[in-house]
This record gives C-alpha cells, sequence and structure tokens, in this order.
C-alpha cells in the first residue's frame, strides 16, 4: 500500500516489504522446483533421476544429453500423439469459435421469439457437468460405432454453453449504434456480424479460443474413454500409458517437456487473454 | 410495411440458423445423454452381454448406496472438499492480496504461480510421483529428512493408506490455486480504491481494512471460487486414475472413480448412470445452496 508511506516510519515500510519479498519468493521456489525438477530430469539418464532426488543435483543438470528425447521419438510415434492433440484441440477451437460465436450473437442481439426459452435451455445445461454425462455419451457413440477416432473426440465439445454464454455476455454489452448504421445501409443479420461484431469483438473470441484450447489440452477423462490404441489418443492419454509401460523416468520427463512444450509457447504469447479468460469466467456466472 | 414485416422475418430466420448448430450439438451430446443416464440408471444392462435391458426401478441405486467402495469413494469426495475448499480458497486470496500492487515485479510471480494451471493434469499427476518417490533419494522425503534435521523417516506416499489422500490433495492445490488466484485478482481490482482511502483517513488498521473493506467486497468472488472449488472436488479422477487407482485400502477412491471403473472393468453401463446421476444431484444441490446463499446476501444488501 503505497500511500500508507505518509503515515508511518520508513522502517516498518521496509521490513514489511522485506517480508513480503521473502514470503513471495519461497512460494515462488515450491512453485518453481517440481518444473525445474522435469525439465532437468528429462535430460539426464533414468538412473540419475532417482538417485539425485536427495541432492541439490536434482535441480543441476549433471550427465546432460538428449538422449530421452530420441529415446521417446523411438519407443513411441511420438509425432502421431502430438499431431492427435493439435489436430483434435484445434478442430474444436476453430468449430467452437464459429458455432458458440454466432448462437451467442443471435441471443444477445437479434428479436425473435424463442429467444428466451432458448437462453434458458443452455443456461440450464451450464449446470451439467461433463463427468455426470460421460457414460451415457460412451454407451451413445459405442452404439455407432464411433468409439477409437477423431470425431468422437471433437463433436462432443464443439457447442458449449459456457462459451456460448460468454460470447452472449460481451455482444449484449456493446453498443447500439455500431449495428444499426449497418442496418440502414440494409445489412442483413448475417453481413452485420461478419462485418461489423466480429471486428469489434476480437477479445471475447480470443478469451474463448484461449480458454477452450486450455480445457481441451490437457482433458484425460474422455480420450482414456473413447480411445484404445495410439492412433487416434491424445497427448496426457499418451504420456499416462507411457509412463505405466516403460517405467523409465528421464523418458518420461522428456515426453512431459514435450507435451507442455506448445500450451506454454501459447500461454507466453497469449498470456494476458489467458488471465482474461480466467477472470471472465468469474464475471461470466456472478449476475 | 411490408418491408420491416419482411426484414423482421428475415432476422428471426437468421436467428434460427443461428442456433441450430450449437441447440444441436447441446442436444446431442448433453441432453441426450443426461436422458439416457437417467433411463439407464432404472434398468439392468452391461455392455457386453447379450441380456435385454431390464427395467429394476431404484435397484441400481439402493445397491450403489450399499456398495462400500462407493460410499467411501463419497466420503473422500467430502474429506477432500472440506480440506481443499478453505484452504485453496484462502491460500488464493492471499496471494491475490500479496500480487494485488502496482510493482513491477507482479506481473512476474502472477505468471509463475498461473504456470501450474496450464499443465495439463496427467502431466501434474506424474512429475509429482516422482516427487513423491519411497525412500530417503525421494525428493520430498528428503526435502522432509533435511528440514527436520534428519528426522524424517522416508515415506512410501502413494502406497501409504493415511499418506497418499494428502498426497493427492497437495498436488492437486499446487496445481489449482493460480486459477482461483486470477478470478480473486479481478475481484480485488474491482474493489473501489476510494473504500481503502476513506477507512484509512478514518484511521483504520490493515486488518479493519481486511474485515470491513475487502471481505464484504469480496463476498461474492470468494463464494464463487468456493463452489467452483467444491465441484472440482467432486469431479477428481485424472491424478487418481494415474497414481493410485483408488487405493491402497480404498484411501483415495472417488465418484468418478468408482463410475468409470464399474464401466470399465465390469462393462456395468447401468451402474455407471445410476453413479453418474448420483453425482449430478450432488452437483446441483451445491450449485443451488450457493445460488441461494449468493441472491440472500445480494437481497440483504
Amino acid at each position: 500500500m503505497n500511500f500508507k508511506k505518509h503515515h508511518q516510519p520508513f522502517f516498518p515500510e521496509l521490513a514489511k516489504r522485506s517480508f513480503l519479498y521473502l514470503f513471495l519468493s519461497i512460494m515462488l521456489l515450491v512453485y518453481i522446483a517440481p518444473v525445474l525438477f522435469m525439465v532437468v530430469s528429462s535430460f539426464k539418464p533414468d538412473a540419475r533421476v532417482l538417485s539425485d532426488g536427495n541432492s541439490l543435483c536434482a535441480f543441476l543438470p549433471v550427465a546432460a544429453s538428449l538422449k530421452n528425447y530420441h529415446d521417446v521419438f523411438s519407443r513411441i510415434h511420438f509425432n502421431r500423439i502430438l499431431f492427435n492433440s493439435l489436430f483434435i484441440t484445434g478442430m474444436i477451437v476453430a468449430g467452437g469459435l464459429l458455432i458458440n460465436s454466432i448462437a451467442g450473437y443471435a441471443l444477445a442481439r437479434l428479436q425473435w421469439k424463442g429467444r428466451n426459452l432458448v437462453l434458458g435451455l443452455i443456461l440450464a445445461i451450464l449446470v451439467i457437468p461433463f463427468e455426470s454425462i460421460a457414460v451415457p455419451l460412451f454407451y451413445q457413440f459405442s452404439l455407432i460405432g464411433w468409439r477409437d477416432s477423431y470425431q468422437v473426440q471433437i463433436i462432443p465439445f464443439l457447442a458449449d454453453a459456457f462459451s456460448i454464454y460468454l460470447f452472449y455476455s460481451f455482444f449484449i454489452g456493446m453498443p447500439k449504434e455500431l449495428e444499426e448504421a449497418a442496418r440502414i445501409d440494409g445489412a442483413g443479420p448475417w453481413k452485420t456480424f461478419v462485418f461489423i461484431i466480429i471486428p469489434n469483438s476480437k477479445p471475447v473470441f480470443a478469451t474463448v479460443a484461449v480458454l477452450t484450447f486450455l480445457m481441451r489440452w490437457g482433458s484425460y477423462l474422455w480420450p482414456l474413454m473413447v480411445t484404445t490404441g495410439e492412433t487416434y489418443r491424445p497427448l496426457p492419454v499418451a504420456m499416462a500409458a507411457f509412463e505405466s509401460q516403460v517405467k523409465l523416468w528421464g523418458d518420461i520427463m522428456a515426453f512431459g517437456v514435450m507435451m507442455v512444450a506448445p500450451i506454454l509457447i501459447v500461454f507466453l504469447v497469449f498470456q494476458k487473454w489467458f488471465v482474461k479468460g480466467v477472470a471472465a469466467s468469474d464475471t461470466g456466472r456472478k449476475g | 410495411m411490408d418491408t420491416i414485416r419482411g426484414a423482421k422475418r428475415n432476422e428471426s430466420r437468421a436467428a434460427w440458423i443461428m442456433v441450430t448448430p450449437a441447440l444441436l450439438g447441446l442436444a446431442l451430446t448433453i441432453a441426450l445423454p443426461f436422458l439416457i443416464a437417467l433411463v439407464l440408471s432404472v434398468t439392468r444392462y452391461k455392455l457386453d452381454t447379450p441380456l435385454p435391458v431390464l427395467f429394476v426401478g431404484l435397484e441400481q441405486f439402493t445397491r450403489i448406496f450399499s456398495d462400500q467402495s462407493f460410499l467411501r469413494a463419497l466420503l473422500n469426495n467430502l474429506v477432500f472438499a472440506l480440506v481443499i475448499v478453505p484452504v485453496q480458497t484462502a491460500a488464493a486470496l492471499a496471494l491475490a492480496m500479496l500480487l494485488n500492487r502496482p510493482l513491477r515485479v507482479m506481473p512476474f510471480f502472477r505468471t509463475i504461480f498461473f504456470l501450474p494451471v496450464i499443465f495439463p493434469m496427467a502431466l501434474v499427476a506424474i512429475v509429482w510421483e516422482l516427487i513423491y518417490a519411497p525412500g530417503p533419494n525421494g525428493l520430498l522425503n528428503a526435502f522432509l529428512s533435511l528440514v527436520s534435521f534428519g528426522n524424517w523417516q522416508p515415506v512410501d506416499f502413494l502406497n501409504d493408506p493415511v499418506w497418499a489422500m494428502p498426497a493427492i490433495m497437495l498436488l492437486s492445490l499446487w496445481q489449482g490455486v493460480g486459477f482461483q488466484m486470477i478470478i480473486m485478482l479481478a475481484g480485488l481490482q474491482g474493489i473501489p480504491r476510494s473504500l481503502y482511502e476513506a477507512a484509512i483517513i478514518d484511521g483504520a488498521g490493515l486488518w479493519q481494512q481486511f474485515f470491513h473493506i475487502t471481505l464484504p467486497q469480496m463476498r461474492n468472488t470468494i463464494i464463487f471460487v468456493a463452489l467452483v472449488t467444491t465441484i472440482l472436488a467432486f469431479r477428481l479422477f485424472d491424478q487418481v486414475w494415474i497414481l493410485t487407482q483408488g487405493g491402497p485400502n480404498r484411501a483415495t477412491t472417488t465418484v468418478i472413480f468408482e463410475t468409470v471403473r464399474v464401466v470399465f472393468k465390469r462393462q456395468d453401463v447401468a451402474r455407471g448412470a445410476a453413479m453418474s446421476v448420483v453425482f449430478f444431484l450432488v452437483v446441483l444441490s451445491i450449485t443451488l445452496i450457493q445460488h441461494l446463499y449468493m441472491k440472500q446476501h445480494r437481497e440483504v444488501e
């Protein structure tokens, strides 16, 4: 609190600030240590990963090499699995942005009968957690023979009530004047959406894209249920399977580093939107 | 007049076309399976047997509630929630308050605390499995031995009935707290600074500011965070499936774990559906309680 400075002597302020930094630094170590441990271990021979646990060597790249990374590629089709994750997540993000944004737009800005009913339905669906429908969904897709495929991992996540709600909340807050000019020029709802709404809604598109990416990239339960082999398996399931097969910690950590690298890059580039997205998950439901 | 009516009809048609893909998707992948769950839960039906579907009323539910594993799972979820919700909510609020200062290093700290949130839980679980490695060379065991000056007896955290659940809790906390912290931070930034300035003029100390401004202003955010964390606690699955398979001695089994196990290992879709229905009712009641609570307080204000 900067303004406290005027009321208190200099020393307690300095002490308080040192204490703050000390505490934050300890927390920083707690947060950084597992990540550093993973990265360092991924470069070490398997035996050393376990034996170094009782010394600071656990966090130092002793006897480092890229062998573990080579091993991952020689033991499994890592490229294929990475592609699976990228493809599934990419399709969900792209398809989801399209489907959910137009639905949010129709609910927020267009006048039509049934609008309140549809909005109510979507809000009701928001309450249903995925876990409570995973079993019947699994059964449903087993019946039509969709197990072990891309579509079974993509289609259930395209339409998303929460994304629709985020779009809806954003669109409803946009000024009316934006559209009115377009309407007077005779543009219909579609043209207005594409040429007026989308260019003015980058924040919500970015937020939904980032949130969807985050949720799907790490999802485990559903791909675990529907995939049976490497062919369509995404990274998290493949990693857990790899771990239980090889028990070679260096290789496993190398796999982990390669799994988290893409999302880490996305995170560092779009950090602002990650933070906004998470914050929006509150303001979205507060009302 | 005609052009206006025509435009309206046009708008209405466009609106229906725009919501149709989403509605169709939600109907086929949420509403339909939800109904299927309700129907299956009152039947006896296994995936791998050619036996016909039998209507058995509430038999699945009476069986579930006399199934020791499922009861233990419910209890474990409850214990997990009772520990994680207060700890994680308080930790998130504390971190957010510490970071809510206009200092240049704060975004850096924020990034670091948020980092585990982007890690897939499968990866977090496996990294922590290595941290929890048994014996004196395990990272956590070695660390505890160091800070206790050698008085720590190494523990096999994930295979010890006492330690398995706390171990699952710790890694979940590590992964999750950044998410709640960001929500809290957004809430804190919404509090008008003038409130604090007025309090300082009135001579309020830091604790008084916290209890009379921060807490009341943050009430809805805190309730929301507590709700989300409670629901997440009941959804606990990935780390349990990967690390302990519910063991040892059911110490870490959870509702979703039992549900998946029944479907996978016994092909018992009907039992799994009944468990899903129970799970849904639990989550629904938590949500309703939170809504009532939030509404009440808004009316009071």
